[in-house]
């Protein structure tokens, strides 16, 4: 496949930016986005040019580090995938593709299309965490944990802290990412001394990085590479009511 | 957001159900309208009823903006670079995306409104006649813009109500569990649609001349 990419160049924080055209071509539909990505920055290398940062690890869906805008969409088109899992064989021969990074004042760009989520693990900080010691993995019988909470924790637990909900929120906000963290721990009996300061140390944290308000549009959950629930919100939205009152 | 609109909506319940008492005939109608202005009486003054709910009305109306005004700016402030390419929507939801203009167009019908049914200065019954009188003279089928103006109007106070009924049910926390959530949703669906058609029936009769 031949392709066209516009790419948002920006060599460092105190850069303005702007997009640049490039072609790649011979690019197999079996490589993934950022396969096609290392194709491209390896002939801008050999050409002496700078090649295009974007930052990555795993590349197998769970570390939550890769992530682009990718025409319009965040980590792309093709449902609960992450931009590492996506792969060419979703795009058209001769496609013209638009390639930025996360937009949000609490996401600087560091560079191209890498930004800084230093904001997530603040928000982490600041209430993510369970006391008790939890140490190895418990006998499945010890602690009886109803089956409808087990699995609400265990789907919101899947939050690899990518950021594409904000990146795709209208208002720049990171409701879903706090929300899953919050529903992960308070749902379980090791989460319960700390539920309620929990809930409101993370979402006052969150509004202090500068993220923008929840209007509860949907657009975080569609394009959350692990399909977090938008029920997170809500349970985020009750236990913070409960400590406000109590 | 959520606590002045609650009020708003109770607020257009009432108001829907009082509409309807024009299919009772103009006595009942103007009764009502009476009633409206002398309840409590003689142990309150009149309009004692009315004026509570004007304040209750123009303080909920103005927080309501404020409040949109704020998530906006709010919203500005942590995106201060926008996408080249065009963002586009992957959630469904229209009525999600009408909330902020909605939300405008529906302060422009109420001032209309206001002008029309309250003050009777658009009116051509003019701020004499009886509320009944009023009601038909302005939906005559020689003035069809107005009420076409008043269906579109009322077509947005529904997706409004949709997408902010369902919105609040969320913000109160109140749709943890999918099927709590699910029939909160429809519930938000079905009460907006049951206000869109309880407000249109009497425009459309009158425009129509089932009602005289
Ligand atoms: C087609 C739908 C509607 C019709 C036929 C209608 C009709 C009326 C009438 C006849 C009055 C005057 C009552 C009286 O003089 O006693 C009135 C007042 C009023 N209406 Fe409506 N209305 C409609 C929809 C709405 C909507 C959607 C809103 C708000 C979003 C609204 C807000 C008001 C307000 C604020 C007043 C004044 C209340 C007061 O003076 O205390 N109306 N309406
Ligand atoms: S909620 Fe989803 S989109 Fe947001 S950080 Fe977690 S995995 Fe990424
Ligand atoms: S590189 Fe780890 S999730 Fe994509």
């Amino acid at each position: 496949m031949n392709l066209t990419l516009k790419i948002w160049r920006q060599s460092g924080s105190s850069d303005k930016g702007r997009m640049v055209t490039y072609r790649v071509e011979d690019v197999s539909p079996d490589m993934s986005f950022l396969e096609m990505l290392d194709v491209l920055n390896e002939r801008l290398i050999l050409e002496g040019d700078d090649p295009v940062a974007f930052d990555h690890d795993c590349r197998e869906g769970i570390c939550g580090m890769c992530g682009m805008v990718i025409n319009g969409v965040a980590h792309g088109e093709q449902r609960a995938t992450t931009t590492c899992q996506l792969h060419m064989r979703h795009f058209e021969d001769g496609a013209v593709i638009t390639i930025e990074p996360w937009r949000a004042a609490p996401f600087p760009v560091i560079k191209d299309l890498v930004v800084d989520r230093s904001s997530f693990d603040r928000i982490i900080q600041a209430g993510g965490f369970v006391s008790v010691p939890a140490g190895s993995a418990p006998d499945a019988h010890a602690m009886p944990v109803p089956k409808e909470d087990a699995d609400a924790a265990f789907d919101a637990a899947t939050c690899i802290g990518c950021g594409a909900c904000v990146a795709a929120c209208p208002n720049g906000s990171a409701s879903l990412f706090t929300a899953a963290k919050i529903t992960h721990l308070g749902l379980l009996p090791q989460g319960q001394p700390e539920r309620d300061s929990r809930a409101r140390a993370m979402v006052e944290q969150m509004d202090a990085e500068g993220f923008g308000g929840c209007t509860n549009t949907g657009e975080c959950t569609a394009v959350c590479p692990k399909g977090i629930p938008f029920d997170t919100i809500a349970q985020m939205n009750a236990d913070y009511l409960r400590s406000a009152s109590s | 957001m959520a606590v002045t609109g609650a009020v708003l909506v109770l607020f257009l319940v009432g108001h829907m159900l009082g509409n309807l008492k024009i299919f009772l005939g103009a006595d009942s109608f103007n009764h009502y309208a009476d009633w409206l202005r002398t309840v409590g009486s003689p142990a309150l003054p009149d309009r004692t009823l009315l004026t509570i709910t004007e304040i209750a009305l123009v303080l909920a109306v103005a927080l309501h903006m404020w409040a949109a005004v704020s998530l906006a700016r709010r919203a500005a402030k942590a995106r201060p670079v926008k996408y080249a390419a065009k963002r586009k929507s992957q959630a469904s939801g229209y009525a999600t995306h009408t909330m902020r203009w909605g939300g405008v167009i529906i302060v422009l019908f109420v001032i209309w409104h206001l002008l029309d049914m309250t003050f009777g200065t658009v009116n051509p019954g003019g701020g004499d006649a009886t509320p009944y009188d009023r009601m038909i003279a302005g939906f005559q089928p020689g003035r069809w813009w107005v009420g076409l103006f008043y269906l579109v109007a009322m077509v947005m106070v529904g997706l409004h109500l949709r997408h902010g009924l369902w919105s609040a049910f969320q913000s109160l926390g109140l749709t943890r569990r999918p099927r709590v959530r699910n029939a909160l949703r429809v519930g938000a669906a079905v009460v907006s649609a049951v206000l869109v058609i309880g407000f249109v029936a009497a425009p459309v009769c009158i425009m129509i001349g089932v009602v005289k």
